[in-house]
């Protein structure tokens, strides 16, 4: 710190010879003046900061072992908040339904945006139709997307089960039967936030040398092996990081379930952010509410944290 | 149509076989896009223009039979849609005008002022990034009803979504790398001809980073108008709430019809957003991808 800070001026003086080193009082009387200058600038972003991410954070964890009820003040509990979260029937439910969640989120919502971007890489004509379309989803409003898909999934004229009709297939409970509403769930994730995973991943494909294609062909690679010995190495570096991505976005997923399922039938739809919603807005149980968002913050700070040092070390490649 | 060698060479698809092949997957793709992201919309649109009988009809009528612009009329007037559209507009335009000024001001000051523990400053804006957001918004919604010090709640005010949207690491770690790139002579220049540091912002630096502004305004716009759990929790006072939270209220106890005419209605501006500066947003995510 010092080092550098001394270190500046001289090599301010450097670049304009023309001005005579100013006397050393004055340029500690200056250097304050650029500093109180400087914080200035900050200091609207900084108080932001301060207040909204890094005192949250910091009461999350001092709230997680305490009693507290707005207006009364705190009491510490220790570790009971954890334990009484703990055994409640839907805190498992909870963690299930979350796990689950991406785990399908990474198996269909992945799946599908990788095949699609494959695809399109491939089609010459139409393709700003095809991006638009593909994003187009993405720029509904959530809170929409959740109500048309819960109209669609309406067990009467529901689209969903028409569509099953129409092809002479048996109707489902969609979001309304126990063991169909998670899945449901799924794909109204999917459908709304392919857009993102598609356009990434295609700009992706379109940094592959295309000689490596030609290579690989002469060698006489097919199609398939192609994809699974060109493409992909290619790839995997921004493979890993949108998996990271998603993974980090449906473990945080509380709009679908909220305005659609309501965590119901039989809480099979219950996540993690709703349960601290409900813990914080229904039961007034703030203690509770950050026991839970601590052990979801620690869960999702792993994730992020391999996700930064990821594109930290992607960068430094690049 | 660039030149670029793919996954399939453009000898295959010049053979009659390979052109046969290419022709079917397009079609196949663009009536499968068409089913799958433009029906659900059409579909929406055209509900909202059904009477009430036909729209609960089996089998559905994929074209309505009359024209209702009633379900239309009756979501602009019955669910105050003009009343919650102005209040997201306010919401979304204040969060911009907050981000833009002081998220640009931190970056810069960060960026190219010095300030003393900058390097600490800047990991703690960037730490965040690793603290997703919505596991925090209980404690952060307890700092919001009773501000540290001044003891002021900002619940049902739309300083509530201003003043957190500020600390968007995302957008200041953008501008602030922006900014990094930005060549020092000109600064330097300009401040030799006398210009204050804020001159120098106003007038050198912010013409010179358009792009990146714009790229920030669009995601300060969209965040706002796409948020739902936040302004569900600070705005429990129903005139104040945005259209998310207003939708999700009203839908228990309305005709299907008004409501997915309103539904429709609070798509639009994000749509017509999105297709007019389609190319830039585009061409924005894609950039996003390769510089991580």
């Amino acid at each position: 710190m010092t080092k550098t800070a001394e270190r500046r001026p001289i090599g301010k003086v450097a670049v304009r010879p023309v001005q005579a080193p100013p006397p050393a009082g004055d340029r500690r009387r200056r250097r304050l003046a650029d500093q109180v200058r400087a914080y200035g600038f900050l200091l609207g972003g900084l108080i932001c900061f301060a207040l909204f991410s890094w005192y949250p954070a910091i009461r999350a964890v001092v709230i997680a072992f305490q009693k507290y009820t707005p207006g009364s003040p705190p009491e510490w509990v220790g570790t009971a908040n954890f334990t009484r979260v703990w055994h409640d029937p839907e805190f498992s439910a909870a963690w299930r339904n979350t796990l689950t969640f991406t785990l399908l989120a990474l198996l269909i919502g992945f799946a599908i945006p990788f095949v699609m971007a494959l695809v399109l890489n491939e089609l010459r004509h139409a393709k700003a139709f095809f991006r638009v379309v593909v994003y187009l989803p993405v720029m509904i409003p959530p809170v929409v997307s959740a109500l048309l898909w819960k109209w669609f999934y309406d067990p009467g004229a529901g689209l969903a089960n028409e569509a099953l009709r129409f092809v002479h297939l048996p109707t489902s409970n969609w979001s309304n039967g126990a063991d169909t509403a998670l899945i449901s769930l799924v794909i109204v994730a999917t459908w709304a936030n392919m857009g993102g995973t598609v356009l990434i991943y295609l700009a992706a494909l379109q940094s592959i040398p295309g000689e490596l294609y030609e290579a690989a062909e002469l060698d006489g690679a097919s199609l398939l092996q192609r994809i699974r010995h060109v493409t992909i190495p290619q790839t995997r570096f921004v493979i890993l990081m949108l998996m990271l991505l998603q993974i980090i976005a449906t473990m945080q997923i509380f709009t679908e379930p909220f305005v659609i399922t309501g965590g119901g039938p039989e809480n099979a739809t219950v996540t993690v952010l709703y349960l601290i919603y409900k813990y914080a807005f229904l039961y007034n149980d703030f203690g509770g509410a950050c026991a839970l968002s601590v052990m979801l913050l620690v869960l999702l700070g792993a994730f992020s944290a391999v996700y930064l040092r990821l594109t930290r070390s992607g960068e430094e490649a690049a | 149509m660039s030149a670029t060698r793919t996954l399939v060479s453009p000898a295959a698809l010049a053979r009659p076989r390979g052109k046969a092949i290419y022709w079917t997957v397009f079609t196949t793709v663009v009536l499968l896009f068409a089913l799958a992201f433009l029906f659900p919309v059409y579909w929406m649109v055209t509900g909202a223009l059904k009477s009430p009988d036909e729209i609960a009809q089996t089998p559905p009528s994929l074209v309505p039979k009359q024209w209702h612009l009633s379900g239309y009329t009756d979501a602009w007037d019955l669910m105050q849609l003009p009343e919650h559209l102005w209040n997201t507009v306010v919401q979304a335009a204040g969060a911009w005008a907050f981000q833009i000024v002081f998220c640009t001001a931190a970056a810069y000051a960060l960026s190219k002022l010095k300030p003393a523990f900058g390097k600490v400053i800047l990991g703690g804006i960037l730490a965040t990034l690793m603290v997703p957001a919505q596991a925090l918004v209980v404690p952060k919604y307890l700092t919001v009803a009773d501000l540290p010090f001044i003891h002021t709640s900002l619940l049902n005010d739309p300083l509530a979504i201003w003043l957190p949207a500020v600390a968007n690491a995302f957008n200041l770690y953008l501008l602030k790398r922006f900014f990094d790139q930005l060549p020092r002579d000109v600064l330097e220049a300009a401040e030799m001809d006398g210009a204050g540091k804020l001159r120098t912002l106003w007038s050198i630096v912010l013409p010179m980073s358009r792009p990146v502004l714009g790229v920030v305004s669009i995601f300060a716009l969209v965040a706002v108008w796409q948020d739902f759990l936040w302004p569900l929790m600070v705005f429990s006072d129903t005139g104040k709430q945005p259209i998310s939270v207003a939708l999700v209220q009203l839908s228990q106890n309305i005709q299907l019809t008004v409501l997915i005419a309103a539904m429709v209605i609070a798509s639009i501006p994000m749509v017509a957003l999105f297709l007019v500066f389609q190319r830039h947003i585009i061409a924005g995510i894609s950039a996003g991808s390769t510089k991580g």
